[in-house]
């Protein structure tokens, strides 16, 4: 690699060979259509053509790769949730994240930071030692330390929170990490492009054909695609495709809102997470501090961003790391979560054959990008829900089976 | 959107109120467990105009208003009482 850097700062052109084969035109037909190239829908073609020798494969995107949830989020990957069902889901993406700039050939940024979650009340201390035991008893790297401890490892965090909400513990989770989100999608578009997968961006979705039960073709804004297998990984967008199928849901669309400030020096290792003050932040390897909160309020279908968002973000950090106070943001944004009752995603086969859903992945699924790729090709492939995923699916409400994740993931990401 | 409008207290900042999910029928109590569980956890998530239950909270006023929830543009506002066809 630095060799090829070096050849590359000495020349006199500077093109970096494409990431994907320039598209073709849409065929008529192929072995599976994957909708969305977001993470979770190039994750899953790379691996179905990868691991499953499905390579007919088109994969449509409406806007481009990466532009929806995945280029938007804040990247923090972590395994220390509260079911027995989730923190084994998120322990297996959390091994797969750790060589995927290996595999990929592409570096990720993968850092490892170690995780804090804030617990400023008895009621969370309570919670988070109810999760590190559920953690440790998986084998995860996950326990409650002290305030001093926090201040350790965060010399610039104000214990106290202004005297109003001061810190009495904090769960720690060394495994916690971040990584460059866009590169995430580039890798696995790029894997899944030179193993013959076709991804056709600026492609919409339209309509899906069912007859008698089963889906038979897709219309998109390019033309008509003739397929027994259809992926849907749109997150935000999920209930409008599934309302081309016919098909309910519980999910319910909010935005979900992110800052980031400028470049400073690199001062904050670990990720820093308050669910009672709504507030997250990471420091990024190019120095800027990247921000989020919790979900808006209401529904709404927009990525719009709003001042109070940011007034009532800022303030929150100032409270934790009062010595902020000058610090600029200098972008805001928002994606749209769409969000579970119970907080927990919604995937696997659904009552239309050859119809598979990825979705409900709402604040939390960058991290689950990998394990949900792996985990939905095999289930395209064999017609057959993955062993790990098989609490997750539709039915799991109306058997009221839900699985009651909320206390880890409302706030945490 | 920025501004609500309280059918009693008139227009007021969006931070006055509180939002309380669509406006929905409930069942009867003798429908089936499949029903209920509709009922209770499904919903209608694609973009459209929707009634919605919305509380002006200062003055504790719960009231109707109907909004485009893929423009984020209120319609109208009224109160349940006043005018909810069944
Ligand atoms: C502000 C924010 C912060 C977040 N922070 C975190 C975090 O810290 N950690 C974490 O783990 N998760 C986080 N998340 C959640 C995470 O981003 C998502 O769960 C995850 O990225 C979803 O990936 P995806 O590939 O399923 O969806 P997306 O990346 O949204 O991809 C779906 C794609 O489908 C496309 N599409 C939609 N409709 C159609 C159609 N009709 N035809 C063709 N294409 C279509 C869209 O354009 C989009 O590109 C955050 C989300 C947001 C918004």
């Amino acid at each position: 690699m630095p060799l090829r850097l070096v050849k590359f700062a000495l020349s006199p052109e500077h093109s970096e060979p494409p990431m994907f084969r320039p598209p073709d035109r849409l065929k008529s037909s192929y072995d599976a259509v994957i909708i969305g190239a977001g993470g979770h829908g190039l994750a899953a073609a790379y691996y179905l053509a990868r691991d499953h020798g499905i390579r007919d494969v088109a994969v449509l995107e409406r806007s481009y790769l990466g532009g929806g949830n995945t280029g938007r989020n804040t990247t923090i990957i972590r395994s220390n949730y509260l079911t027995p069902e989730g923190v084994k889901f998120y322990d297996e993406s959390v091994r797969t994240w750790q060589d995927l700039s290996q595999d990929f050939d592409l570096n990720l940024f993968y850092a490892n930071r170690g995780h804090f979650t804030l617990a400023h009340t008895d009621a969370s201390v309570r919670t988070m030692r109810w999760r590190a035991e559920v953690n440790k008893h998986y084998g995860i790297d996950s326990e409650l330390v002290s305030p001093d401890q926090v201040q350790q490892a965060c010399p610039q965090l104000d214990l106290s929170c202004g005297g109003k909400a001061p810190i009495q513990a904090a769960l720690y989770h060394a495994p916690g990490s971040i990584a460059r989100h866009d590169a995430v999608a580039w890798g696995y578009g790029r894997g899944a492009d030179q193993r013959g997968v076709e991804i056709h961006q600026q492609t919409e979705v339209t309509g899906i054909t069912v007859k008698s039960g089963r889906v038979t073709a897709v219309q998109t804004t390019k033309g008509q695609i003739e397929t027994p297998r259809v992926l849907c990984a749109v997150a935000g967008f999920t209930p409008r495709l599934l309302a081309m199928v016919g098909l309910r849901s519980p999910l319910v669309i909010h935005p979900l809102q992110a800052m980031v400030s400028e470049p400073m020096k690199p001062w904050l290792n670990p990720i820093v997470v308050s669910g009672s003050l709504h507030v997250y932040v990471s420091q990024t390897a190019r120095g800027e501090l990247v921000m989020g909160a919790s979900l808006d309020p209401y529904e709404l279908h927009s990525t719009r961003s709003t001042l109070e968002f940011v007034e009532g973000l800022a303030a929150r950090m100032l409270e934790l790391f009062p010595f902020l106070s000058q610090a600029k943001v200098v972008r805001q944004w928002g994606g749209m979560a769409d969000m579970t009752p119970d907080f927990a995603p919604i995937m696997g086969k659904t009552p239309i054959q050859g119809f598979y859903l990825d979705a409900g992945w709402g604040t939390w699924g960058f991290k689950a990008t990998p394990v949900c790729g792996k985990t939905m090709a095999y289930t395209v492939a064999n017609d057959q829900n993955h062993k790990l995923i098989t609490e997750f699916s539709l039915e799991r409400f109306t058997n009221y089976a839900l699985l009651g994740e909320k206390g880890a993931a409302s706030v945490g990401h | 959107m920025k501004l609500m409008t309280c059918p009693l207290n008139g227009t007021r900042p969006i931070s006055e109120f509180a939002y309380g999910g669509e406006l929905r029928q409930e069942p009867a109590v003798t429908v089936s467990d499949q029903s209920w569980a509709e009922y209770l956890f499904y919903r209608n998530g694609a973009p459209g105009i929707k009634q919605e239950w919305w509380c002006h909270t200062p003055s504790n006023t719960w009231f109707i208003a109907e909004r485009d929830t893929a423009r984020d543009a209120v319609l109208r506002t009224f109160l349940f009482e006043s005018e909810v066809q069944e």
